[in-house]
């Protein structure tokens, strides 16, 4: 196949593209003057970005002097592409400037004060291309930041690294865009150059063929090359016919070798590479002399010059020096178009300080007369009258009529099955329609916000993909969360089972206190039943006045085990806790003790024992027999002052004392019938507590007392609730003892009902239904 | 005789195709509703909660589940129209109640910023952030990840010492668009 496609090209036949165009060419105006070489400008404005991809990563800073051909980015990847200093100077800024973009944008752009010397960085000239192996071929290219010169700037050195089984590598000399002479002039003037530039390609990609494809309107270019190649059998010169757009990469190829490239494939699929032929000049210079691209030829043309000429510019001249050069006419009143690239692709620039990049082959500063629309503020676009001339033009085979009905509607969906993609951005569409609308732009606004849309759809996927997993993390740490708080507690759990002094201290004290309420519970339970079998009634009662017992010695006993723990785990206050541990030890009264001395841990289950013992002590108000008690008080009180021995603070219990005190006054004005004896406990608590080991000989004498007081008390509440009791009291003055005293109140209490119960029944029994 | 054949052959053929359709409904079982699916991939996914629901798929299962359809301010009406085609409804104006603040002046992206300066490190920013764009830690000075950043806006109110602010997206070549008014269109009559 390759064969007979040779066989054609050898004839002179060619095949054809669909559509196309032949706009006046006004290649004339400087297709017959040399290549000038421009003086130096004072500065040079060299944007970090000047090809499609990333910007490289900045070498120099502020105040840097540079010498000719010095790298001032690095890529570090492929997509990035190193620029140079185009002569030597001295960076005076590295600052955001309007760049050659049809937004009029700014970017980064490195500002080179020219020093006018023009110093070379020192260069190795290679001799010999046998010399190099192909990776060092390329790296050359990359180094030297050469990007496809034709217009799209796509990274020289990933299009050459070697790819199997070429069949042509076409070289695209066909310029087919008017005005613009460049590459022609390239060709004329340096076609061994160029050829050299082919030959490199060649030993990179090793193609079957080399077309170099060059319009029919250049014919000084055909022989310059044609001479240049004689000698070399694989490359072939292919002389096209001139129309717009021949020079699209996949209408040249269709040109060449009659395949189309198929929609969203590249040409390398079919084994077929392009490379424009200033893009072969720059990748010699850079292979053989080691000079980076830091030039370039630049068509400046338009009837609004004076000397329209094909120039080598430096990249990062600005525009208004290039203008200037070739001799610009001002125009009154209104601001000169200048239009960067050519008449039907290009676009017009927003400043004349945009300077020249690698991409940038033309400069055109239209007349009025020449180019009427560059000067017109408003578009004469006028409704489509649907003649179907731009379809027939185009070279993608596209419908531009439907496309531009869609894109005005924004309906990309649509766009999209119209294959806006394969759409080239030639014009040929916009320059035949007659109704002047300018469907170009209209597909370069759609195909940008689809860009955008993918963009913004990709970052929603992205959003989407985070969102889930952050949601995934949250549920993680919250099962692990758990997780710890389960370990934590089996560890407490195991902790206390272990044999530990801490925890069999804790438990025996815990199984101490469960065995004592139990073997009460059963010694009463058995009496119980023994005594009330008969009368059911009394076994509720005494039913319900184990469980409060059982209560209040279970809120004991913990509260006791955890000072114990607390105590032995700290070992402080030696005097405080010998004491504490040695009352624990004598006699289980003593429980009272840790249980007051730890107000705050056991405080909860004081107050229900308070409370339990406050609802009892009603009862007993009620009943008459006060005196049956008798025996049961006094065990109360000398539990009591246990209670109060042990506490080391006389201030405290001084405190308390006071507070029942007051509470017992105010009893006694209620309660006349037991005032005496009132008075005679209050006196005999405040002794007592004075004394720091007052014993229960002493209270023995007074043993009715607390029980009456707490009796009183309650009744006092209840007929007359402005008046205060004790707890409210102590709490005023301290609350910790305020609960202590509750609680002592309330286990003297139960003490007294337990006896009472004990030994009258049946009362109790009228009292429990009241 | 006739009619008991009529019976027996159409009553196996009625449990031929049981048969078959139990076997179908069991074996080409869809889990998830694929509506639900198709809702969430027309949210913009900014996670903003700006709807009433803790995300976008919650929002869309609550669309595939009956409620309003224009409660996504980030969408705008565009989303709405999209909904309102899939699910076969009018399509309704969108409901601002919902959204936060005032409506932006202008629709370009924003997204969070911290003030650096005033960060404090509470990490209180961190934590609010649905799609995990902010980094730091304790104590430390956080940052937005703007490439991660959906700019929903629920970082702001979290911050005690006001340090994160809406800014909008520079324009860049890589994201600016074709503007239709620097080409001049008549509309004509």
């Amino acid at each position: 196949m390759v064969e007979s496609i040779i066989e054609r090209i050898t004839r002179g036949h060619f095949w054809d593209f669909h559509g196309g165009i032949h706009p006046p060419e006004q290649k004339f105006l400087t297709a017959s003057k040399p290549i000038k070489q421009l003086t130096l400008p004072k500065q040079l404005i060299i944007p970090l970005q000047q090809h499609i991809g990333r910007e490289g990563d900045l070498l120099v800073s502020i105040g840097d002097h540079v010498l000719k051909g010095q790298a001032l980015t690095l890529g570090t990847n492929p997509m990035m592409v190193p620029i140079h200093a185009p002569t030597s100077g001295t960076i005076s800024a590295i600052k955001l400037s309007v760049i050659a973009h049809p937004s009029g944008l700014s970017q980064l752009c490195i500002f080179l004060d020219v020093d006018g010397e023009d110093t070379w960085r020192k260069r190795d000239i290679c001799p010999d291309l046998g010399l190099l192996s192909n990776s060092e071929i390329i790296e050359k290219i990359s180094d030297a930041g050469i990007a496809g010169m034709g217009g799209a700037g796509f990274p020289t050195h990933i299009k050459v690294s070697s790819k199997p089984d070429i069949n042509f590598l076409i070289i695209n000399g066909a310029e087919c865009e008017p005005y613009i002479t460049a590459d022609d002039l390239l060709m004329m003037e340096h076609s061994d150059a160029v050829v050299d530039g082919i030959k490199i390609l060649d030993k990179l990609l090793k193609p079957a063929f080399i077309l170099v494809a060059i319009e029919d309107n250049k014919p000084k270019a055909i022989k310059a090359i044609q001479q240049a190649t004689a000698n070399i059998e694989k490359i072939k010169v292919c002389v096209v016919p001139t129309k717009y757009p021949a020079g699209g990469e996949k209408q040249l190829i269709q040109i060449l070798t009659g395949q189309e490239v198929a929609s969203g494939r590249l040409p390398i699929h079919s084994g077929i590479v392009m490379q424009n032929v200033a893009t072969c000049f720059a990748i010699n210079e850079a292979v053989r002399h080691d000079t980076p691209l830091i030039r370039r030829v630049v068509t400046v043309t338009g009837q609004a010059l004076d000397k329209p000429q094909n120039v080598w510019a430096l990249l990062g001249t600005p525009i208004n020096f290039l203008l200037e050069q070739c001799h610009v006419h001002a125009i009154e009143n209104q601001k000169q178009p200048v239009i960067m690239g050519g008449p039907m692709m290009g676009f017009s620039v927003s400043s004349e300080l945009v300077p020249i990049v690698k991409t940038s082959n033309c400069i055109l500063v239209p007349s009025k007369v020449e180019m009427p629309s560059a000067f017109e503020k408003e578009s004469k676009e006028v409704e489509c009258i649907r003649c179907g001339q731009c379809s027939d033009v185009c070279p993608s085979q596209l419908l531009p009529q439907e496309l531009q009905w869609s894109a005005k509607a924004k309906d990309y969906s649509q766009l999209e099955k119209l294959n806006l993609r394969d759409c080239i951005d030639c014009g040929a569409c916009a320059y035949v329609c007659p109704s002047q609308i300018p469907l170009v732009h209209y597909y370069r606004i759609a195909k940008a916000e689809i860009r955008e849309q993918q963009q913004l759809d990709l970052k929603a996927e992205k959003a989407k993909v985070r969102f889930e997993a952050r949601k995934l993390r949250l549920e993680k740490e919250k099962i692990a969360r758990q997780e710890k708080h389960k370990k934590a507690a089996a560890a407490r759990k195991a902790a206390m089972n272990k044999a530990t002094p801490e925890a069999t201290g804790a438990k025996s004290a815990v199984a101490a206190a469960l065995a004592r309420v139990k073997a009460k519970k059963a010694s009463q339970g058995l009496a119980q039943n023994r005594d009330n079998t008969p009368t059911s009634p009394a076994d509720l009662s005494t039913d319900i006045a184990d469980d409060q017992k059982s209560q209040v010695s279970a809120a004991i006993a913990r509260a006791k085990a955890k000072k114990k723990l607390k105590a032995e785990a700290a070992n402080k206050a030696p005097s405080s806790s010998e004491s504490v541990s040695e009352t624990l030890k004598s006699k289980p009264e003593k429980e009272q003790e840790a249980a007051t001395q730890q107000p705050s841990v056991g405080d909860k289950k004081a107050k229900i024992a308070a409370a339990i013992a406050k609802a009892k002590a009603k009862k007993l108000a009620k009943s008459t027999e006060i005196t049956e008690s008798d025996k049961a008080t006094v065990n109360c009180i000398s539990e009591k002052a246990v209670v109060e021995k042990a506490v080391n603070t006389d201030d405290k219990k001084a405190r308390v004392a006071a507070a029942i005190a007051k509470a017992k006054a105010k009893n006694k004005a209620l309660a006349k019938a037991n005032a005496k004896a009132v008075d005679e406990q209050s006196i005999e608590t405040n002794e007592s507590s004075a004394d720091g080991n007052s014993n229960s000989t002493k209270t023995d004498g007074n043993s009715s007392q607390p029980s009456q007081v707490a009796q009183e008390n309650t009744v006092a509440n209840k007929t007359d609730n402005i008046s205060s009791n004790p707890s409210l009291a102590g709490s005023k003055s301290n609350a910790a003892m305020d609960k202590k005293s509750k609680i002592a109140a309330a286990i003297a209490k139960a003490k007294a009902k337990k006896k009472l119960k004990e030994a009258s029944s049946i009362e109790k029994t009228d009292q429990d239904s009241v | 005789m006739n009619i008991l054949l009529a019976i027996l052959v159409l009553g196996s053929i009625a449990a031929i195709f049981g048969a078959l359709l139990g076997f179908a409904s069991v074996r080409f079982k869809v889990d998830a509703d694929p509506i639900v699916d198709q809702l969430d991939a027309l949210l913009p996914q900014t996670q903003c909660g700006q709807c009433g629901y803790p995300g976008c798929k919650p929002y869309a299962q609550a669309v595939a589940d009956g409620e309003a359809i224009n409660k996504c301010a980030p969408g705008g009406e565009d989303t709405i129209k999209k909904i309102a085609a899939l699910m076969g409804v009018e399509v309704q104006p969108l409901d601002n109640s919902h959204a936060q603040g005032e409506t932006p002046k202008s629709n370009r992206p924003k997204v969070a910023f911290v003030i650096e300066e005033d960060c404090i490190g509470c990490t209180k920013c961190i934590q609010a952030c649905p799609v995990d764009a902010i980094i730091g830690a304790a104590k430390q000075m956080h940052t937005i990840i703007i490439d991660e950043c959906t700019g929903c806006d629920l970082c702001v109110a979290p911050c005690p010492v006001d340090c994160i602010e809406m800014r909008e997206l520079p324009d860049t070549i890589h994201n600016w668009q074709w503007d239709l008014t620097s080409i001049p269109v008549k509309q004509l009559d």
